[in-house]
Formats: structure tokens, sequence, C-alpha cells
């Protein structure tokens, strides 16, 4: 109870309010075994700690096995270390229950998933409004603050259609608006681009590092390097452990729109016919259908 | 989350799949329409009999086919089926026993569909002997009964109750008219007084009154559904009832037989009717308990779908409660929802039996009540596992389905 009193406070602090610097989420010491059977135990993690401050972006990367995936789940409050503390904010989280941990997921991470995750046959304004059912926010609010982070992504005309009636992209960034429209102190994305064609993917990438810009904290999880370095610290795991944690320089860093534009001219499609605001545009090219279908070649015709 | 939310979500997950529904729902539908069909016919049944015996009047005995002396005062009791019907013998041994202290009447029991020209309607059959105004309360308004030369000759005359003469004749005089009882021609000789109360049906207003030789041969064998025996002085009820069990007893045998007076038989034929009404509602419930199953399966196989959802849906927040209230609002939607259409289906049943047939079926109250409370019982029972085990999935491990 205490603790719930407590995390009130800690609620809407985020996004633009909240010192930078100041540490959103903290993993101590964090150990994850799975007992797969009576005598074989896998050490997902074997003593992490990270530190998520506040304005960060940054990247996770490892490869498949390496306890990734593990630690992504940690992050999100989806699953509960075997030894260690989580803590949101200065909040220790570790010991909640499934429920509670809900209601901190609710408000303090919006994730971002490889497979985008949107509820079929729903509309983009109802999927965006979902995390603010559980939150308790009444229908009038919902609506309101829905439309709102589905214009800050730029689908404030794609508002009633269903995912299938959405680019890959497009679903995409229903599902950031999904994550941003809570507020919450993280966003959290597993593989955000790993279902997208390239130039959507770089669009995409683009969008993280404008929303970092606006000082909102985004930890991106990839085994892709070239993604990684859209962050600007980028942690590696290996084996269950970090083996590098490290400010990328800005030589490393890759920006997204330089990338654009040098993506476009090499597939010969004119940077100023089908300018950066791309990302806010409106494909108005016939029924946009699969994934792929928004690829380059979409905009040569 | 509130309750309206769970609620939309469960009629939105309905509406997308109407045809599943739809057919989830006919198991449910079936078994309240069965539950309040069988209730309405039951009654109706037990209103028509006793409605009847009420209006026949006092210090009258009856002999009936089979032992049920132990229903008496409402209990269970054993009762044995009867071994054979009577036949005209018996009622002559009945006769010959209770001569000078009783008037003898064999009753044939049936319904029949009553035709003149254009209208038509459903009423009771009763075969009788030649002195039915003498042995039943019942006054003529005009005409007279039927006389023994009559009943010898099975001839086919009647005398009809109120309703069956207006239903049929209007206000035209119905007196040595014809008309038919299942096609075949009876002569009417005599009208009742209109008796009244009974609502519709259940009364002698909708009887038809024929030589029971003649009601023998409309419905084609030798058979007496009943024997009655009026005393002549009430005092003398039960010296009577024991003589007609003395002539029953060597024909049938004791368990072949049950004689009452006008107050027990009202009381058994109310807990044999009783008795199976019950037993015809319990038949009912089984298939509103296999509508249940079905509707368990359903939000199972619903449930194993919507893993990717529910995973969603935990991700961003949801908890146990919120995901387990939109799967139980869901079942309990699909059970009361096919529980109202049942309700309605069965009470249009009941109205088309209690208009094309003699049955008066009318809808009982607490049939509906029983019904509707079962089909919420269902859904909430049913869907409650399959809630359960929606909200206990782990989110990572149904973010990770296909």
């Amino acid at each position: 109870m205490r603790d719930n009193e407590h995390h009130d406070e800690l609620v809407h602090d985020t996004l633009s309010g909240g010192a930078p610097g100041e540490v959103v989420l903290e993993v101590r010491d964090v150990y994850k075994t799975y007992q797969i059977s009576e005598d074989v135990e896998v050490h997902a993690l074997r003593g992490v700690n990270l530190q998520v401050r506040r304005g960060e972006m940054i990247a996770i990367i490892g490869q498949s096995g390496s306890g990734k995936s593990t630690l992504m789940h940690t992050i999100g409050l989806l699953d509960h270390p075997s030894s260690g503390e989580v803590l949101v904010g200065d909040i220790e989280v570790t010991d909640m229950s499934p429920n509670e941990l809900a209601r901190v997921r609710n408000r303090e991470i919006g994730f971002v998933f490889q497979a985008f995750n949107l509820l079929a046959r729903t509309t983009a304004l109802d999927n965006v409004a979902l995390p603010l059912i559980y939150a308790g926010v009444g229908a009038g609010e919902r609506a309101v603050r829905a439309e709102a982070a589905l214009e800050r992504v730029g689908l404030g005309n794609r508002l009633d259609h269903a995912p299938n009636q959405l680019s890959g992209g497009q679903q995409q960034r229903v599902a950031i608006a999904r994550a941003l429209v809570t507020e919450p102190n993280i966003i959290l994305g597993d593989e955000p681009t790993g279902n997208l064609d390239k130039r959507s993917g770089i669009e995409l990438m683009m969008f993280f590092q404008q929303l970092h810009e606006q000082g909102i904290t985004v930890v991106l999880v990839t085994h892709d390097m070239k993604v990684a370095q859209h962050a600007q610290r980028i942690v590696e795991i290996s084996d269950g452990r970090i083996v590098e944690d490290r400010e990328l320089s800005a030589d490393e860093r890759i920006d997204a729109r330089v990338e654009l534009e040098e993506y476009l001219e090499a597939a010969g499609i004119d940077p100023t016919a089908d300018d950066f605001e791309h990302i806010g545009e409106v494909h108005d090219d016939g029924d946009v259908g699969d994934d792929d279908e928004d690829g380059p070649e979409g905009f040569t015709a | 989350m509130n309750f309206y939310e769970s609620f939309r979500i469960a009629l939105k997950a309905l509406g997308a799949n109407k045809g599943r529904t739809f057919l989830t729902m006919l198991g449910v539908i079936i078994g309240v329409m069965s539950v309040i069909l069988l209730v309405s016919i039951g009654t109706g049944v037990r209103k028509e009999v006793t409605g009847q015996l009420e209006g026949f009047g006092t210090n009258l005995i009856y002999a009936i086919p089979g032992n049920f002396e132990e229903m008496l005062g409402g209990g269970g009791g054993a009762m044995a089926m009867p071994s054979r019907q009577f036949n005209n013998d018996d009622v002559e041994a009945v006769r010959a026993r209770v001569s000078g202290s009783g008037l003898v009447s064999p009753m044939v029991d049936g319904s029949g569909r009553l035709t003149l020209r254009n209208n038509t309607m459903f009423g009771s059959v009763s075969g009788v002997d030649g002195n039915i105004d003498e042995v039943f309360d019942i006054t003529l308004a005009e005409g007279r009964a039927f006389n023994n030369s009559e009943v010898l000759s099975a001839s086919r005359v009647a005398v009809i109750g109120n309703t069956v003469k207006t239903q049929l004749f209007g206000n035209r005089d119905a007196l040595g008219e014809e008309f038919q009882v299942n096609d075949q021609r009876f002569r009417v000789v005599g009208v009742l007084e209109e008796q009244g109360g009974g609502g519709m049906g259940g009364s002698l207003d909708t009887t038809v009154y024929m030589p029971f030789t003649a009601a023998q041969r409309l419905f084609g064998n030798q058979d007496i559904s009943m024997i009655a025996v009026k005393a002549d002085d009430p005092e003398e009820i039960s010296l009577v009832q024991s003589r007609i069990r003395t002539a029953l007893q060597p024909r049938l045998g004791s368990d072949g037989f049950s004689v009452f007076t006008q107050d027990q038989m009202l009381n058994v034929m109310g807990s044999i009717m009783g008795m199976l009404t019950t037993m015809l509602a319990g038949l009912a419930s089984i298939s509103l308990l296999v509508g249940g199953i079905g509707i368990m399966n359903i939000m199972l196989v619903s449930v194993s779908e919507r893993t990717r959802e529910i995973g969603i849906r935990k991700a961003i927040g949801a908890r146990t409660y919120d995901i387990m209230s939109q799967f139980v609002i869901e079942s309990v939607l699909l059970s009361v929802l096919g529980g109202l259409v049942g309700i309605a289906l069965g009470a249009l049943g009941s109205w088309t039996i209690a208009s094309t047939t003699a049955i008066p079926s009318a809808v009982s109250l607490w049939s509906v009540g029983l019904a509707f409370g079962f089909s919420l019982a269902v859904g909430i029972f049913f869907g409650v596992y399959p809630a359960w085990k929606a909200s206990k999935l782990d989110p990572i491990e149904a973010l990770r389905y296909e």
C-alpha cells in the first residue's frame, strides 16, 4: 500500500517533466535461472547491473541466447528475476505481485514490439486508447489523448483504420502511439525494425531519435549493430553478463535523417519530392496492405 | 477498468464471430426453450385435468387403473403402473356391486379436433353413461342428456360445453345440428350451462360429452379411462369405496387399480402431474447443461485463439481481474442472450400449443425465472474456468504465441 501511494507521486513526472540524468530504471545484480529439468539449469542472466537515466537512448545488443530477451523482459517488468533487484524510479518492484506489476507497466513502460502486436479488427484509435482503459481513464479523455498520440506519430488521419488497412511502418507507428499515450518513463522497443522493410526501418529509427531529442527515454533491444548505432549508448550482453557499456562517439552514431537521405539517393528517389516528413505523411498509393508493400518501389511509380 | 468496459470488449468479441456466437447460443436457446415449453405443457395438463374433476361436484368416487394410493398426502411413495386398462366388464362388475347405494358411469377420456365447416377448435372428449346429469354436477342449459338406448347403440350424439357451442355455432342454435369430432359426425342433443372459472380451457366448457360406447369407437379401442361413482348418501362414501374395491380386486388384483374420493383424486392427480412436470423440467435442464458445456468449449477455443491478444493486454497493463472479467462477461452474455431468446421461443411455442390443441398450456413465471437463472448460472460456471485460464497466461509466453 505504502509503495502504491509513493508510486502515484512518480507517475506523471515523466517525459518532459523530471530532471534529466535522474535514474528512471535500475537493475541491480540480477540473476535469472531457468530450471529446464531436474538437473538442467539455464543461467540467462548472471549478475546484471544497469542504470537507465532520464532522456537516454540506449541500445541493448546481443546475439540470440545472450540473455538479451530475458533482460528486456526484466526491464519491461514482464518477468521476475531469480535474484537481485529491479527499481523503477526509487520504487523496488522485484517482489510485486503480477497485478501490481501490471499497474506499474501500464504507467511507466511503453512497449514497441517487433511484431507490432496491435489488436486485429480494432481501429488505430482504439488500439492506442487500450492502455488508458486499464489506467482507468474515462472514455472522453481516452479518445482525446489517443488522437493526440496518433497525431504525434503522423497518423492523425488514420484514426479509424484497422491494422490490416495500414502498412507495416504505419502499424509500428500506431504501436509507438500506444506506447506514448500513457506518458511512460521509458519506451521499450524489442527489435522494433525487425518486421519492417529497409526504408520503413530507417524512418522508424528516425522517429525514435526524434523522441529522444524531445527528452523521452528510449531503450531498444536488438541483435543488429546497425540499429544499435542509432542510440547514444550501447550495452552489449553476452552469456548473461554485460560485457560492454559505453557512450557512442559522434563518428559511430548513425543519424537516421542522413541515412534516409543516402538511402533514397542510392535507390534513385528524389528526396525533395519525398521529404523527410515521410514519417508523418499518408501513403495515398491505393490500398496499403502487407508490410512488404511499403518498400521503395511503391514510390517510384 | 470498470464493468462497462469489460462489457463493451466482450460484446465486440462476440460480434466479431457472429456465426460462432449464434451456434454456441443455440445450445442454451434449445435448453431454455424446452424447460419453458415442457413446464408450461405440464402445468396446462394439470390445470385441465383438475379443472374437469372440480367441475363434477361432490360425493364422487373414482376408480382408476394402477396403484397410486400411496401418493396420497403429496408424498412420493411406491406406485404401480396399470397392468391393464378397465373394460366394460369391470364397469358392469362395479355397477352390480354398488347398485342401491350409488350411480355408476364409465369415463372414456381423450381429446379431439372439433369442426363445423370452417370453425375448428381442440377440446376434451369425454365418453360417459346416459345418466350424466345425475352422476356429475352438471346442468344442461338446453336440450337433454343422451339416453341409455343411445349408449347401447353407440349413437353419435353429443352434449357440448358452453365454449364449444359459442366457438362452433356462435349465436346460432346448436340443438339438432351436426358437427365433426376427428372427422366423425355427431349431432348435438344438449348444451351445458356455462361453468366459468378455470381461465382458458381446463373446464367442462371446452368438453364434448358423448356415449362412452361412441367414444370407444371414436378412439378405436374398448378401454375405459376411469369409473366414476356418485354415492347417494355422503355418509356412505367409504362404504361405496370398499364395495368398488371388492368388485375390482378379483378382476385386476390389489395393485391393478385405485379408488379415490374427489378430493383424494385431485390430490393424487396434482402430485402425479407435478412429478411429471418436474421430471420434464429436469430432462430439459440436462440440455441446458449440455449447452453450458458448449459455451465452455467455445470459450476455451476463444482463449487459445486470443492468447496473443491476452498477452498484449497484459503487457500494456491489464490485471488478472481485467482479463478474467472480460471472458466471464463474454460467456455470461452468450448464455443470457441465449436464455432470453429461449424464453421468447418457449413462450411462443406454448402459445401455439394453447391455441392449436386442447392443452391450455401457459408459461409459468417460475419456469421463466428458473430457466433464466439457470442459464445465467451456466454462463458464470462454465465461463469461469476458461477466463481463469486466460487470466493466468504468462504475458511473455502469450506474446510469443503464434
